[in-house]
């Protein structure tokens, strides 16, 4: 794990709170907006940036986050460029962990040393690749860890006590649990459901254990926070981008304050979460 | 590139992770682990069980319609002048195609499994009208996804599967065509993964499909060997099908691969041309990159983006093909090689009128293959060509480029 994401998940918790992971697709709609937009979020009180790469297919995603995926490809997204967004928020920002998340072919063309030696260079702290399970650590999770970047592994309720240590072995950074089976953006689950099984993940690890697939209001983030280490939020940040855009798909003066007012809400959630687990 | 030492045996693969070579593997999400695990564990099982073999052959026999025909095509033979040309009538099988083979087999593991629903993906719909058919047979509800362009381009084949009893779902993502509906489809396993058996149609896709597709199609490849000795007292000396995923393909070499004898041709899709983007031969143009769970030849761009490709035919109209093929490539087992829509359109109307079969766009692309080759062989020669469906579902978009008023 990187210095960087040990040093915010001890730092949030002394707070006593969760973490807010905010995710956003990188390019969406356009190079600048996407800077302007990752640099907002800790100001909103985002504590770790998921950066989306786009890709044409993406197997595990829902419409939103598919559109916002074709909208970056319409404007010129590329892997390099999403690298180019890391390292330019990492110049000025050297606190907030960033992980890239997206689907393994851009990178296995971009050359997997390649792409960690650029991705170190970047400041990238950790990579979701959504479709490399344990089975196929050989192809970037161990040459990731040797290059001190975390490789965050999904767990998922079809994940049972018997799969758990697999998919555990080589996790690092946290373990992302997706309270759901099914695509990003999908209908939140019974919170209690939630509260159970990241109970049962930290019985297997150590590691600290954020949730998302489903959360979309700062009610959704207090209350999932109350019994997780982080809340993710994707598909409520990806709507909020698009629904402030032009008809034909160009940023607006309302894009990036849009992001920022969502952000901020759902900052408050995750911060009256333990409040909530105390009452 | 150096080529990779003969292996001692071209049938052995894939490895216990699913790879033939540096090809296919398992790249899924999590979600979907588990279940794959499982499929797997319930295939081994299966393979080596008298009594699902037995039902299988029993199915095959008195529901298929097997074992399918060996053909002598004796007017096209003689027009050519060359080769002796056999087909495997693939298409006279139940539902008019190869696809029913491998049908039968996923519906006796998704029984065995205990799965309650049906999702497939289709291109031309013949995967489509299979799994609806196989479906219907065995009482379980079926959702088939087909890109919309596809939907527009095979209405006949909708309109069976809907009779059928299938809900059929347009996706009008991309191109709206098979890489579209595959999405689609992944989507709704992920989503629904314990109730749900994805029923696929070709083999691709993460491991075990790739293998055990092939094996419920490699019937096609061991039936034509006995029947060819059974008619010429020796085995072909050239065997060609038509490669989309590769699912016949792969169904009739098979057999063939230890044959040292016995030349191998894999026919792509050409499209219009491989200078532009408009075609499917992702061996011949494409290059080694991971999608829809396996690693093989794709259509891509320099960033890795999936290219959407074209072909006449819906069924190969897809920028991937399997990852058995990709390897029999890399080490020079079977030679792959393009055919354009217009050529595959000149060999549909061929036989045709020579033999009396229409063919359906897919195998019309083997066939063109055929017509270029057996002329240079002698008359001692012998060309096996798999039949793999019948054509009737493409008479309207062949009537269409044809000019034949409606």
């Amino acid at each position: 794990m990187t210095a960087r994401m040990e040093q915010r998940f001890a730092d949030v918790a002394a707070e006593g709170r969760p973490v807010l992971v905010t995710y956003f697709m990188g390019g969406d709609p356009d190079f600048e907006t996407s800077l302007a937009i990752m640099r907002a979020l800790p100001k909103a009180g985002a504590d770790i940036i998921e950066l989306g790469v786009p890709f044409s297919d993406p197997m595990a995603d829902g419409p939103a986050i598919q559109l916002a995926g074709q909208r970056a490809l319409k404007g010129g997204q590329t892997l390099a460029k999403t690298l180019e967004l890391a390292r330019r928020f990492r110049m000025e920002d050297q606190g907030t962990p960033i992980v890239l998340m997206g689907y393994y072919n851009p990178i296995y063309i971009y050359g997997v040393e390649r792409f960690l030696a650029d991705a170190v260079a970047a400041g990238v702290d950790g990579l979701i690749v959504v479709d490399l399970p344990p089975e196929m650590d050989d192809e970037l999770c161990i040459p990731a860890l040797a290059k001190g970047i975390s490789f965050i592994r999904l767990a998922t309720p079809t994940t049972d006590d018997r799969r758990l240590p697999k998919v555990l072995e080589n996790t690092s950074g946290f373990v992302y649990y997706v309270s759901m089976t099914g695509i990003t953006g999908s209908a939140l689950p019974d919170p209690s459901l939630i509260a159970g099984a990241v109970g049962r993940i930290k019985s297997h690890t150590d590691l600290p254990v954020c949730v998302g697939f489903g959360v979309k209001t700062a009610e959704h983030a207090r209350v999932i926070g109350a019994s997780a280490d982080g809340v993710v939020v994707g598909t409520a940040i990806v709507n909020q981008i698009a629904s402030s855009l032009t008809e034909d798909g160009h940023a607006t003066e309302a894009t990036v304050p849009g992001v920022e007012a969502l952000v901020r809400g759902l900052s408050a959630g995750v911060r009256a979460a333990r409040l909530a687990a105390a009452e | 590139m150096n080529q990779p030492p003969r292996p001692n045996s071209f049938r052995a693969g894939p490895d216990e992770d699913g790879r033939f070579g540096i090809f296919g593997g398992r790249f899924v999400a999590e979600t979907l682990m588990p279940l794959i695990l499982d499929l797997q564990d319930e295939w081994n099982k299966a393979k080596s069980d008298p009594a699902f073999k037995a039902e299988l052959e029993e199915l095959g026999a008195h529901y298929i319609g097997r074992p399918s025909p060996l053909y002598f095509a004796e007017r096209l033979t003689a027009e050519l002048g060359g080769a002796k040309i056999y087909f495997k009538r693939e298409e006279l099988n139940h539902t008019g195609s190869h696809k029913i083979n491998n049908c039968i087999g996923q519906i006796l593991l998704a029984k065995r499994m205990g799965k309650t629903r049906i999702i497939a993906e289709t291109g031309a719909g013949q995967h489509g009208v299979a799994s609806a058919t196989v479906a219907a047979r065995f009482g379980l509800p079926c959702v088939v996804y087909m890109g919309a362009t596809d939907v527009e381009r095979q209405a006949p084949n909708v309109f069976r599967m809907k009779l059928l009893g299938a809900e059929v779902k347009p996706v009008t993502a991309g191109h709206g065509t098979l890489k579209d509906a595959m999405n689609e489809a992944l989507r709704d396993w992920v989503t629904n993964v314990d109730s749900t058996y994805y029923l696929i149609g070709t083999a691709a896709g993460p491991h075990p499909y790739p293998e055990m597709v092939r094996d419920f199609q490699a019937v096609i490849g061991q039936e034509a060997k006995e029947q060819m000795i059974k008619a010429e007292g020796r085995l072909p000396d050239l065997v060609v099908a038509a490669v989309g995923g590769g699912s016949n393909a792969i169904g009739i070499f098979h057999p063939f691969l230890d044959d040292d004898g016995v030349r191998i041709v894999g026919v792509e899709a050409g499209g219009k041309g491989l200078g532009g983007d408009e075609h499917c031969a992702s061996i011949t143009a494409g290059s080694p990159g991971v999608l829809h769970g396996n690693r093989t030849y794709l259509l891509q761009d320099g960033d890795g983006q999936i290219k959407e490709g074209h072909s006449i035919s819906a069924g190969l109209d897809y920028p991937g093909i399997g990852p058995e093929h990709a390897w029999l490539n890399d080490i020079g087992r079977v030679e792959y090689v393009p055919i354009m829509d217009h050529e595959a359109l000149e060999a549909f109307q061929t036989l045709t009128r020579l033999e009396g079969i229409i063919p359906a766009l897919e195998p019309s692309h083997a066939l063109a293959e055929v017509i270029k080759r057996a002329p240079k062989m002698g008359k001692d020669e012998i060309i096996l060509m798999n039949l793999s469906g019948r054509g009737d579902k493409d008479i309207f978009t062949v009537g269409k480029l044809l000019g034949m008023g409606q």
